[in-house]
């Protein structure tokens, strides 16, 4: 079971806690009905599924019920950083450690 | 009981206590302190299993939970056997009933050592060679009715028990500083560092005594005193600290991410008598800081010839026996040393009157610091040796010792008696927790082992003394001790242990050694019978990845999970092909360590609490009434209200028929329920749902449809302004959390400049639907303060009053076609105002009615259920729901979806009306919609029934169903075919039951 920091709470909880809800950073076009058929398709169905880092969703749905964002190694399920929704995706400063 | 087995005195059994046990049904006896293995071979048992193919005799092979052969079913009484145990592990008590497993009708004159006859035919493979035959009488017809019905008789461990668990479990989460695993010398001295610094400790060791392989040395001191003593006062010294958890008999078995650590622990397996009401096991789930991984390691067996007759033994479990519990396994033993334990064993056995006959050396050049030693105890060494032949049908009686020749052949030579041999092959470290924590293994030449190298991103934890290589006692205390230090952020102190008679070379030999003769086995993995010939077939046939000829040998594979024979099939696969053993690779090392009950993991999660149950405040009366219910979600809901001798049918006809005549009452407590609130709540809904909200005035409800991003109804449900700024939104009775969730989606991410709040009431309200022609008069006398007639409450609208006197917010809804009211009141209220209703209902010769009736009802008005009448794929033109489209809006979720090329193309499915040509025959919800009569396989269906009953109203059968443009089909005829012929029906609208509404309006 992962832990993972909510960045409202400001404290490591465990996975049980918490809800994945897909990639983040996709936000829904503001006047839908000018998007053009194949942009609105790509934004319902198009996702990166990267090898690595990835940007994602979680909610501490039995929590503080916030939605925030997280950045995952999908090769390791490292967790390495988690940040409030809405704010851009972070960098992540000097390379993760590995192991200790 | 000293008996010609056990040794005049010493060990750690309590001579003085003791226990009466059966094997097989045999008595025997045995002392506190025993394991069930010691025990017999105290009694000079040594035959205690069939192996798993060939069902040869088997003994026991080591003194831990790497056994392979000692399996046996302990039985503590009804629903309490438990199979598979390792007799090596199992604690004696007094009254242990114990049998041997995989032997028929006795372990000695086992019927199913035929198979050893057969033996060529059950080489590698054999399954996929043998059984997977001609399709002559359709697929795999000889495997399933034949081969494997008789191969699972033949083969095989112990029986699973087919009664229910009559034991409970038990479940605690905790978190430490540093978590110890394994109490040997390293884990000790690890523990005992992180204490003094003040860390929380827990310190786990599967055995009963923690020590680990202190408890078997006889001669070792450690700070001026004997092992076994020092280990008493350092357990002393952890108990004593409040910052301790000692956790014996307890097995790490599970290493996840982020130092998340399973342990089972054993609470009342190893007593006679236990507390009934206490756990018999307990799932640990530890969140440590830190953990010293001190795991020490695994001895290997020597594959020579017929290397698995009863009596031969790994030499750590004949020092052991011997030194631990007082046993002596055999009378007059051989050893084969290819490392140092070989040769103590030989000192130790010796020294407890055993027969040395002869230490072999299979090393060329090998030779040990206790060579000397042994040589001085009279015995004779011979270096360069090798066994090339074994005798003995149940017991081993004599091996034939060969010098190692050229290419791997050896001379053979002479025969010498003995009815114990004694193995020392080298040492595994057991990195198994390391590797399930995703740490890497790399190679050391020099240890000959796999041994940790790089640790996984995210775990804390340190390897200590044996599992890392660091072999011997002073060794594994210093760098146990270090690690202690260091996994609490100190600086090594240093410290050294002085520790005498300490044996230093263990890393022995690997592979095979000695080719046997025609006939003869060399076996690599016990408990699956895996030969040198099996692995050397793999690779002549092509397997070159060792992850495959794990797989296609079956190597390793067993439940021991090839803890003795990995390495030997490794190095084997390795030399065969020509190549080092690291290019040959490692299999995975997998959880659990040793195999663990289901009870373990299921804890507390069984029965009535495996799934938690939701009921509503109106259970108790429905369930006083005798009604049947059924699972919606977690809901338990009354599905119909049977009365003397009634079944489902004419309840549900006998409740229709109420209703639409009189008056029904039906619990629809479970809705889903959720307040919409703020200044801004009309705007928010109007984004989420299909539907207008700005103009729908306070105490106004409309039918709101909720549709995903994609254009799909994924929900549905009555919601009513209960003032400008606050709605109460219903959704169906599985979708309220799943809505919830989304709503804040929504509320949070993508309009968080709408000033709305969500709270979910569904557990809050107590609903109570009122319906049919005399709906009014049932609540006339109840309600206070409330206008419910017609023209001041019409259809799809909602009131605050009182009723019974109780808080109460009255919708005017109908779910059913006629008149209707849903009651909502305060949960703590609703089995009090449901009696009072009831009373009402009576009096009108009204019904309770349940689920099945409400689904009837609603079919005969064409209202859709979100779930059946939908599957995800289904938009709001697709069943008619057009129409609740708000005007003019910009923009709701989902609405950009509803103009993609897909959505407004021709050929969609449609909801539409289905009446069979036969009146009388109800449809299959799920069958299939066709054209023509009998199409032939492969058409495609035009769509589906969804849903299908019995009308009581119309008297006869009615359907809704998905048919690919199914509005311009109204007023054709189509086909369902089943098995038993096509059922034709008549294309419909989906209202079968006043289309103008009059009832319902009423």
């Amino acid at each position: 079971m992962l832990l993972i920091t909510c960045p409202y709470c400001c404290t490591a909880r465990p996975e049980s806690e918490f809800r994945y809800s897909g990639e983040a950073h996709i936000a829904r076009p503001l006047e839908p009905a000018t998007v053009s058929d194949d942009d609105w398709a790509a934004f319902l169905y198009m996702r990166t599924n990267p090898k690595g880092l990835h940007a994602e969703r979680w909610r501490h749905i039995h929590g503080c019920g916030r939605f925030f964002n997280a950045l995952r190694n999908t090769v390791t399920d490292q967790i390495l950083k988690t940040y409030p929704a809405g704010t851009p995706r972070p960098g992540l400063g000097a390379p993760a450690e590995g192991g200790r | 009981m000293a008996g010609l087995h056990r040794t005049n005195g010493g060990g750690r059994v309590d001579r003085t206590k003791r226990l009466s046990f059966t094997f097989d049904g045999k008595a025997y006896e045995g002392f506190a302190g025993d394991k069930l293995a010691s025990a017999l071979l105290a009694n000079g048992v040594h035959l205690v299993g069939r192996s798993y193919k060939y069902h040869r005799p088997r003994g026991i092979l080591s003194a831990g939970a790497e056994e392979p052969n000692a399996l046996v079913t302990v039985d503590r009484g009804r629903g309490r056997t438990a199979p598979n145990l390792r007799a090596t592990q199992v604690e004696l008590y007094d009254g242990l009933v114990a049998e041997s497993q995989n032997r028929w009708p006795s372990l000695a004159y086992d019927f199913g050592a035929v198979n050893s006859l057969f033996s060529p035919l059950l080489a590698a493979g054999f399954y996929y060679k043998t059984f997977m035959g001609p399709r002559l009488l359709g697929s795999n017809w000889a495997w399933h009715k034949i081969y494997e019905p008789l191969i699972r008789r033949a083969a095989g461990l112990g029986k699973a028990p087919s009664l229910p668990d009559p034991d409970r479990y038990a479940n605690r989460f905790a978190h430490c500083d540093v978590l110890v695993i394994g109490a040997g010398p390293a884990g000790l001295a690890a523990a005992l560092a992180a204490a003094e610094a003040g860390a929380r400790v827990i310190l786990c060791d599967e055995q009963a005594e923690l020590g680990g392989s202190l408890l078997s040395e006889w001669s070792v001191e450690i700070d001026g005193v004997p092992a076994s003593s020092w280990v008493d006062e350092a357990v002393r010294t952890l108990a004593a600290s409040s910052r301790v958890t000692l956790l014996p008999r307890t097995q790490a078995f599970g290493y996840f991410a982020q130092n998340f650590v399973a342990l089972a622990e054993r609470l009342t397996d190893h007593l006679g008598n236990p507390d009934p009401a206490a756990p018999r096991e307990r799932l640990w789930q530890v969140r440590a800081k830190e953990v010293v991984l001190a795991t020490g390691a695994i001895e290997r067996p020597i594959v020579f010839p017929d290397n698995d007759r009863p009596g031969i033994m790994l030499a750590d479990a004949a020092r052991t026996y011997v030194n631990r519990y007082g046993v002596r396994p055999g009378l007059r033993a051989v050893v084969i040393a290819a490392c140092d334990s070989g040769y103590a064993a030989a000192l130790d056995l010796h020294r407890a009157g055993t027969a040395v006959a002869m230490v072999i050396d299979p090393r060329a050049n090998g030779d040990s610091g206790l060579a000397g030693s042994v040589r001085a105890a009279g015995i004779e060494v011979q270096i360069g040796a090798t066994v090339t032949a074994t005798r003995g049908s149940q017991r081993v009686s004599a091996v034939q010792i060969g010098r190692a020749g050229t290419e791997g052949r050896a001379s053979t030579g002479e025969w010498v008696p003995c009815d114990h041999v004694v193995m020392a092959g080298g040492w595994t470290p057991s990195v198994h927790l390391f590797s399930q924590s995703r740490g890497k293994l790399a190679w050391s030449d020099d240890a000959q082992a796999f041994l940790p190298s790089a640790i996984a991103p995210g775990q804390a934890q340190r390897s200590a003394g044996a599992c890392r290589g660091v072999f011997g006692v002073a060794a594994a205390l210093d760098d146990g001790f270090a690690a202690g230090r260091a996994a609490v952020g100190r600086e090594p102190l240093g410290r050294t242990f002085k520790v005498t008679h300490d044996i230093t070379d263990f890393r022995g030999i690997a592979g095979s050694h000695g080719a046997g003769a025609r006939g003869s086995k060399a076996f690599v993995d016990f408990q699956h019978d895996v030969t040198v010939r099996d692995l050397k077939l793999a690779a002549q046939e092509g397997f070159r990845a060792i992850e495959h000829v794990k797989r296609y040998t079956t190597t390793g594979m067993a439940t021991d999970q090839g803890k003795t024979s990995n390495i030997n099939a490794l190095a084997i696969v390795a030399d065969h092909l020509g190549k080092p053993i690291p290019e040959v690779g490692l299999t995975t090392f997998r959880q659990p360590y040793t195999p663990v009950t289901f009870g373990t993991i299921a804890g507390a999660s069984r029965g009535d609490l495996f799934d938690p149950v939701r009921r509503t405040p109106c259970d108790a009366w429905a369930q006083a009434q005798g009604a049947m219910f059924e699972d919606v979600g977690a809901w338990k809901r009354a599905h119909y209200f049977p009365q003397a001798g009634e079944d489902m049918h004419t309840a549900v006809a006998r409740e229709c028929r109420t209703v639409r005549s009189a008056v029904g009452m039906f619990d629809a407590s479970t809705l889903g329920k959720i307040e919409v609130v703020g200044p801004d709540a009309a705007e928010f809904l109007e984004r989420l749902y299909i539907n207008s909200f700005q103009k729908l005035g306070v105490g106004r409800c409309r039918y709101g449809v909720l549709l995903n991003e994609a254009g799909f109804i994924i929900d549905d449900g009555v919601i009513g302004r209960i003032a400008a700024d606050r709605f109460h939104v219903t959704t169906t009775t599985g979708g309220a959390a799943r809505v919830l969730h989304m709503m804040e989606d929504y509320a949070q991410t993508e309009f968080p400049d709408l000033k709305v709040w969500l709270t979910s009431t569904t557990e809050q309200w107590a609903v109570i639907a009122v319906q049919g022609p005399r709906a009014r008069d049932v609540l006339a006398p109840l309600v206070d303060g409330v206008d419910i007639g017609a023209t001041d409450f019409p259809h799809m609208s909602v009131k605050a009053g009182r009723i019974c006197g109780v808080d109460a917010r009255i919708f005017r809804v109908s779910f059913t076609g006629e008149l209707g009211f849903e009651i909502n009141v305060p949960a703590d209220f609703g089995a009090d105002v449901w009696e009072a209703v009831w009373r009402e209902v009576q009096k009108h010769g009204g019904c309770a009615y349940g689920t099945e009736s409400m689904h009837v009802l609603r079919a005969e008005k064409g209202f859709i259920i979100v779930g059946q009448e939908t599957d995800g794929t289904v938009t709001p033109d697709d069943v008619g729901l057009g129409w609740a489209t708000g005007k003019g809006k910009r923009d709701f979720v989902g609405m950009r979806s509803l103009s993609r090329p897909d959505m407004v193309r021709s050929g969609r499915k449609q909801l539409v009306g289905l009446l069979t040509a036969d009146p009388k025959r109800v449809l299959e919800e799920g069958s299939q919609v066709v054209e023509g009569l009998r199409p032939p396989a492969g058409t495609p269906a035009l769509g589906h029934v969804t849903s299908a009953y019995w009308s009581e109203a119309l008297g006869r059968s009615i359907a809704l169903a998905l048919v690919a443009d199914g509005r311009t089909r109204i007023g054709t005829r189509l086909n369902v075919p089943m098995p038993d012929g096509d059922v034709a029906v008549d294309v419909v609208t989906p209202v079968f039951l006043d289309p103008k509404g009059e009832r319902l309006n009423g």
